[in-house]
């Protein structure tokens, strides 16, 4: 039983790791404001949600789950509307987004 | 495989910031600042599982609700230009 929840938890912690640098190198490498936020969102609910998870898993019951499930509510409350908020505030300031052209 | 995780969390961190520095608009640094600060919050977090002080998690969840705030605030004020404005006038009023 040990063994499983160790197993489970390290799939989750390098699963959560992999979202984090795939976020990351998208955040880096995308072209556009708009296809960026997208990257970033990625970092802000898989990422998050697995690695929280993992170490969910490595507490066991008790306090520290509660605290971990609590940062994982909020985070997935707060990050959404920030997201939103960075939309709207980037389309108010002009921002256009990428489109493709299929003249020219 | 905490630490194998906490690598990951440091690259990313580096990643937010080369965007932080590029960044062409001030909201790419703004979307790069908000991802640095949801990247810091699970890296107090496995940083506390790393050193066996779960403690930290307290932290984390200040973290969290500090990083929110900043990111609306600097958003309303570089959207509408000031802080303190009532926005009745406005038409598309909340953020």
């Amino acid at each position: 039983m040990n063994t499983l929840l160790d197993l489970l938890s390290w799939i989750s912690l390098v699963a959560g790791s992999s979202f984090i640098i795939i976020g990351a190198i998208g955040l880096i490498r995308f072209p556009d404001f708009f296809t960026r936020l997208h990257a970033a969102s990625v970092i802000d609910t898989l990422g998050c949600i697995f690695i929280m998870l993992g170490l969910m898993l490595q507490a066991g019951l008790g306090i520290v789950t509660v605290k971990l499930f609590l940062v994982v509510i909020f985070i997935l409350f707060t990050t959404p509307t920030a997201a939103h908020a960075l939309a709207k505030a980037a389309l108010h300031g002009e921002v256009k987004p990428l489109l493709h052209h299929s003249g020219d | 495989m905490f630490a194998v995780t906490t690598v990951a969390i440091l690259v990313a961190m580096l990643l937010a910031l080369g965007r932080a520095l590029l960044g062409p608009t001030l909201y790419d640094r703004i979307l790069a600042v908000n991802t640095f600060g949801t990247i810091t919050v699970l890296f107090i977090a496995i940083f506390g599982f790393l050193t066996e002080r779960p403690e930290f998690l307290d932290i984390a969840l200040v973290y969290a609700l500090i990083n929110f705030i900043t990111t609306i605030a600097v958003l309303k004020f570089f959207e509408y230009g000031d802080m303190g404005r009532s926005s009745l006038d406005q038409q598309e009023s909340d953020i």
